[in-house]
């Protein structure tokens, strides 16, 4: 059976690039080295799948032929005064290097999922500015390692075993053996505390979360990791030291460390509910670092006072830097993510929300980014490409989404294309069609093709093509 | 009957991100998004049991999970939902001038729902956009 090697993942951010595919008569049938998100896109791909096109007719969705598909919308798109073309973060850089061309084309609005997810970072980015580097670097190099508001565990689940905490460096080792003689303890403190409860017969709390004093593990002069974060998450289990801060307290905590990091009097004694002497003794293991790095996920972005979150860390870091070496990075969601900002960035100027309509490229976030745009029910038709607003929007928006023409080109079945006027199904980019992505860390990798798509579905930039090439024709009638 | 007022939060999950790879129409899917992670204390404040159906409501809109203990204990006082469906109803949808709604730490009202059902993914969409 033919294997397939070094076929990178289409699913996290992490976008691994070790991994190995068996094929046995162009289908995929062993997985070897993904997690289990990554093992479950390539086994499960194809199961609810719709392969042909689909038309709204009589608020029902019925096939149609591609060419029927694309001519309907295409003739939205075009007769569209203000359209969303949203998503592409799941899709190929060539892909959405045309969906920009066909924003430009109808005068829309072109965003992309960072609008909701790290694009409060990137606003920061701009005002900050950002020390960072290549994933390569931190397995090799990094000995303290900060995952802030950021589950890797379940979001990246690669992540600490690939590049930080549990990768074998060049200079660095790996702490897995650590963590196993943790996990041990972490495991007979558990059971221990149960059978007293039982033996009690009482139910006793927990001990609180933050261990006020710092385990010694901290202090050795090897590769550790703490986790800030507002529940005890599985990745903050595996870290050296959990670090819990209230929910929307995080802007706090930052800049009281910053003060800190600056040789700063704190004239409380605790802030949010840690003492200053457990933040002033990791402020003491950050500064002794050899080289840190701060991952931060959208427990920042999402949380009260958003970019402002971001500022703080971006801050925190650049403040570091007076006195050790350390980076940071956010901890980007979905394979290509970071691919859209660059694309974006390099045909327009402008990461996301960027609009067309004045005939010139327009970036205002909180204006021209698609949730507020929704919100004030401005816009008169929507092109979704790869994504799934209608599950993740705030219902508030979802609604005002579908409730006008709505055009979408997915590989897979979503409550979005379920709720769609137009469905164009792709093929799965990654799987059965090539691409380049940007791993989190700005890296670019191919997108391999390991098995054939099914006749009827195009690429995604086929795809656009067709629809771009269409409402070319239309204008031009038009006109 | 008892309601607690909770700090509702919104996050990814491993079986979220296995299940919406799965499909979104899988099963595994659905019943990975449309649960409540709660603290086992704020579960017996409920006066329900583990796996019971709860109401949560923000001033967004309300919905019907189910709750689960939560492996990530003690945290009362805050629940978690992971993304999906069932979590945008709740979802505020304030940028504040980010573009970025509003998805952790929002304010929710949580009470048992025992006698009401939670709805498939199908359901839920119909309710929510009359389609
Ligand atoms: S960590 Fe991410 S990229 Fe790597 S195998 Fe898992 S899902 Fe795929």
């Amino acid at each position: 059976m033919p294997v397939v090697s070094n076929v990178t993942c289409p699913v996290c951010g992490s976008f691994c690039d070790d991994i190995e595919i068996t094929v046995k008569n162009d289908v995929i049938v062993k997985v070897k080295n993904a997690c289990a998100m990554g093992e479950a896109k390539f086994l499960n791909y194809a199961s609810h799948r719709q392969t042909k096109p689909l038309i709204r007719k009589n608020g029902e969705l019925v096939e149609v032929s591609l060419k029927e598909a694309v001519q309907k919308a295409a003739e939205i798109l075009a007769s569209a005064k203000y359209p969303i073309l949203y998503g592409w973060s799941n899709t190929s850089c060539e892909a959405i290097r045309v969906g920009l061309e066909l924003a430009e084309e109808v005068g829309g609005v072109i965003d992309n999922t960072s609008t909701v997810c790290h694009g409060p970072s990137i606003l920061s980015i701009q005002d900050i500015g950002i020390s960072s580097c290549t994933l390569g670097q931190l397995r090799h190099r990094a000995d303290l390692i900060f995952y802030w508001g950021s589950n890797p565990w379940s979001a990246h689940p690669r992540h600490i075993d690939r590049y930080t905490t549990f990768a074998e460096g060049r200079f660095q080792k790996s702490a897995w053996r650590g963590y196993l003689s943790r996990l041990t303890g972490i495991l007979s403190k558990k059971r221990l505390h149960r059978a007293v409860n039982l033996g009690l017969g009482r139910q006793t709390p927990s001990p609180p979360e933050t261990e006020l004093r710092l385990p010694s593990t901290l202090l050795q002069n090897k590769r550790k990791m703490i986790v800030v974060d507002v529940r005890k998450t599985r990745s903050a289990e595996i870290a050296d030291y959990f670090l819990q801060v209230k929910p929307n307290k995080d802007y706090e905590l930052l800049q009281a460390l910053r003060m800190l990091v600056r040789d700063e009097e704190l004239d409380v004694d605790k802030v949010t509910g840690i003492p200053v002497e457990t933040l002033e003794e990791i402020v003491e293991i950050m500064i002794g670092c050899e080289l840190g790095i701060l991952f931060f996920g959208l427990g920042l972005t999402m949380s009260q006072g958003k970019h402002r979150n971001i500022d703080a860390a971006l801050s925190l870091v650049r403040d570091l830097n007076r006195r050790t070496k350390f980076l940071i990075m956010p901890m980007r969601g979905h394979f290509n993510v970071t691919g859209v900002n660059v694309v974006f960035t390099w045909q327009t100027g402008y990461p996301y929300a960027v609009d067309f309509s004045h005939g010139y490229p327009r970036y205002n976030p909180g204006e021209t980014s698609v949730v507020d745009i929704l919100c004030r029910g401005e816009s008169d038709a929507a092109l979704v490409v790869a994504s799934d607003p209608v599950a993740h929007f705030p219902n508030v928006a979802a609604q005002k989404l579908v409730e006008k023409p709505l055009v979408v080109i997915d590989p897979q079945v979503t409550p979005t294309s379920i709720m769609a006027d137009v469905v164009i199904p792709s093929a799965f980019v990654g799987i059965e069609v090539e691409g380049t992505a940007y791993r989190m860390d700005h890296v670019p990798l191919p997108l391999k093709k390991v098995v054939e798509p099914p006749t009827t579905c195009l690429s995604d930039k086929e795809v656009l093509q067709k629809i771009l090439g269409e409402v070319r024709r239309l204008r031009r009638n038009h006109n | 009957m008892p309601k607690l007022k909770v700090s509702l939060l919104t996050g990814r999950t491993i079986n979220q991100g296995k299940g919406k790879e799965q499909g979104k129409l899988s099963e595994e899917y659905q019943n990975s998004v449309s649960i409540c992670q709660m603290d086992p204390e704020d579960i017996k404040l409920l006066k329900v049991r583990e796996n019971a159906n709860v109401k949560v409501t923000t001033d967004f809109g309300s919905v019907i999970v189910k709750a689960v203990k939560s492996k990530r204990a003690p945290h009362s006082g805050v629940v978690f939902i992971p993304y999906g469906p069932w979590a945008s109803v709740l979802a505020n949808p304030k940028t504040h001038g980010t573009g970025m709604p509003s998805l952790k730490g929002e304010i929710a009202e949580i009470e048992p729902a025992i006698t009401e059902k939670v709805l498939s993914l199908q359901e839920l969409l119909r309710t929510c956009f009359r389609r």
